[in-house]
């Protein structure tokens, strides 16, 4: 039990909000010693678990591509295209994202969508532009939120998709764990089926909060007229 | 055949190029052991090809993570200033001048990804599969990375690569030591599991479980799915911890539960779990930082109104359907 100190670091490190990197290296350390590892087998565990790894880090191939575009005015364009689609609401954008991410997804596409390669290039400034259409130029508070919303739109599209291809990730997980430590033999479309009721209220509820941004969006910057308005007042 | 470990060299090389930018950039206030950072980073990626083959020990690349987590720990990672990139005014002529031919570049990234994946596997060269195989994504991901740039370059006229590259740096100094935390944590999740943390939670969540009610023990496995998720960072570890404790001993043989969908559902559980947590730092902290959020929890946050009645969901899910 004595090894769950290594979890405290990390849940108290965070809470301290400390720097990330060193909280995870202390708690790796810390983990190790109390679970009876010598340093070269703890050395040896970090090396193997980066080197392990390292297929995390392949979205950072796209930025030099994603930065010459940005600098060729990728997301001035995304923000003109969505102003001429009068219909197009912050919410219909992220709506319609989170339909496309979870589709795709559910067919074994995960890496088509992703922050790196869609959020910020394209969705985050169609969100963003579609509200400026509205509402004129926003407070920074809220374009933050609506970026924030369409990073969110996307791990839940990515999570609650993924789960329903048979062939990678975690459908094979499951089956290969219980297969191998059970001796049972299911069927991976079995439990690729049975993720799917999750899947459609995933997507009822953070559709249904993607719609809803419109009004958050609308209340938030009232909000902050209204405080302008009140320091304006006092000022003159 | 197309391996994998050819990309993890070109991130290596793109590491190697940033330091080599970082360490003349002036505008840094940190600009040597920035780029020591870097350096070090460039360096650690094709050495873990070697260990990956079992061809050199592991432990000289857990010194060299420790080396770059104190540097970034304590504070000694800086970024330059970013000038150099275009103004905002400059970017809405370039817009106007370019048109819709910007988005060509981001939009042939899914599209080589697709193709890569859907046909990559199915083709072969010589008796040999073209592309490694269970590595066709992230394959396909890095080619069409390559691809969008050679498209945009010539679709831009942009003529030297010093200028991509540039820019490259720019959003990875932005995005800073985020880049490696998920890697750092995996390596996290490896001692975890070595040390036996996963074992100490599964025995005190059966210590906590009243017998003989079902309500309760689907509450605790997908409860303790998330519970755990959120502490690992990864459903994946929380999976065969719980379902040894609780999912498989209790609800599928105790209460003859429908194994499929209890453990599909108590994936999932687990799944909410990863919209919680910083630990996740992938989905979570890098966005933070691609998209200049400022607080480390916003995505969290914007998330957690989603994740909590999923849970809920989740259980009521699997109490009406796999009993």
């Amino acid at each position: 039990m004595l090894v769950l100190l290594g979890v405290l670091v990390v849940v108290v490190g965070f809470a301290l909000r400390l720097n990330a990197m060193l909280v995870v290296t202390v708690a790796g350390l810390v983990t190790g010693f109390l679970g009876g590892l010598s340093l070269r087998e703890i050395l040896d565990a970090f090396g193997t678990g980066f080197a392990g790894s390292r297929s995390i880090a392949v979205f950072l191939l796209v930025l030099p591509v994603i930065g010459l575009v940005e600098r060729n005015g990728l997301q001035e364009q995304a923000r003109r295209l969505i102003s001429r689609l009068a219909r197009l609401t912050t919410g219909r954008v992220l709506a319609a994202y989170l339909v496309v991410r979870q589709i795709t997804a559910a067919v074994g596409l995960l890496s088509i969508g992703g922050h790196a390669q869609s959020v910020r290039p394209l969705i985050a400034p169609m969100a963003e532009a579609a509200a400026v259409k509205r509402h004129g130029a926003l407070p920074e508070a809220v374009s933050r939120r609506i970026r924030a919303f369409a990073a969110g739109t996307d791990n839940v599209g990515a999570f609650f998709g993924e789960d329903i291809f048979v062939a990678v990730g975690a459908v094979l997980l499951i089956t290969s764990f219980v297969d191998t430590t059970y001796g049972l033999t299911l069927r991976p479309l079995d439990v690729a089926l049975w993720s799917i009721p999750t899947a459609v209220v995933a997507f009822l509820l953070h559709g249904a909060r993607s719609l809803h941004v419109d009004r958050v969006v609308a209340r938030e910057v009232r909000a902050a007229a209204s405080a302008e308005g009140r320091t304006g007042a006092v000022e003159g | 055949m197309i391996r994998v470990e050819w990309f993890y060299w070109l991130i290596g090389l793109f590491f190697l190029a940033v330091a080599a930018s970082a360490v003349r950039d002036r505008t840094n206030p940190h600009r040597v052991p920035s780029a020591v950072f870097w350096a070090l980073l460039g360096i650690s990626f094709p050495y873990s090809s070697f260990v990956v083959a079992e061809t050199a020990p592991a432990w000289p690349l857990g010194l060299l993570v420790i080396a770059i987590a104190l540097i970034a720990g304590t504070g000694r990672l800086g970024q330059g200033s970013g000038a150099g990139t275009t103004s905002r005014q400059e970017r809405q002529g370039l817009a106007e001048r370019f048109g819709g031919r910007v988005f060509i570049p981001v939009l042939a990234i899914p599209v080589v990804t697709a193709l890569f994946a859907t046909l990559g596997p199915k083709i072969s060269v010589g008796g040999q599969p073209l592309l490694q195989p269970l590595s066709e994504t992230v394959i396909g991901l890095g080619v069409s990375a390559v691809v969008a740039l050679a498209l945009g370059m010539w679709l831009l006229r942009t003529h030297s690569l010093a200028v991509p590259l540039a820019e490259g740096r720019r959003l990875t100094e932005n995005i800073g030591w985020a880049s490696v935390l998920p890697q750092l944590l995996a390596m996290l999740g490896l001692v975890f599991a070595t040390a036996g943390v996963g074992d100490a939670i599964g025995r005190s969540a059966s210590a906590v479980l009243p017998s003989g009610v079902l309500l309760p023990a689907v509450v605790v496995y997908c409860v303790g799915m998330a519970v755990f998720t959120v502490i690992m960072g990864n459903a994946f570890a929380a999976f065969p911890v719980l379902t040894a404790a609780v999912g498989y001993p209790l609800l599928v043989t105790g209460f003859g539960g429908n194994a499929p969908a209890v453990f599909a559902i108590g994936m999932l559980s687990g799944y909410c779990g990863t919209l919680c947590t910083p630990m996740a730092a992938n989905y979570n902290i890098v966005p933070v930082a691609l998209l200049d959020l400022r607080d480390d929890y916003a995505v969290i946050r914007a998330q957690l109104p989603t994740a909590v009645p999923l849970l809920a969901a989740n259980v009521a899910l699997m109490y009406v359907l796999a009993f």
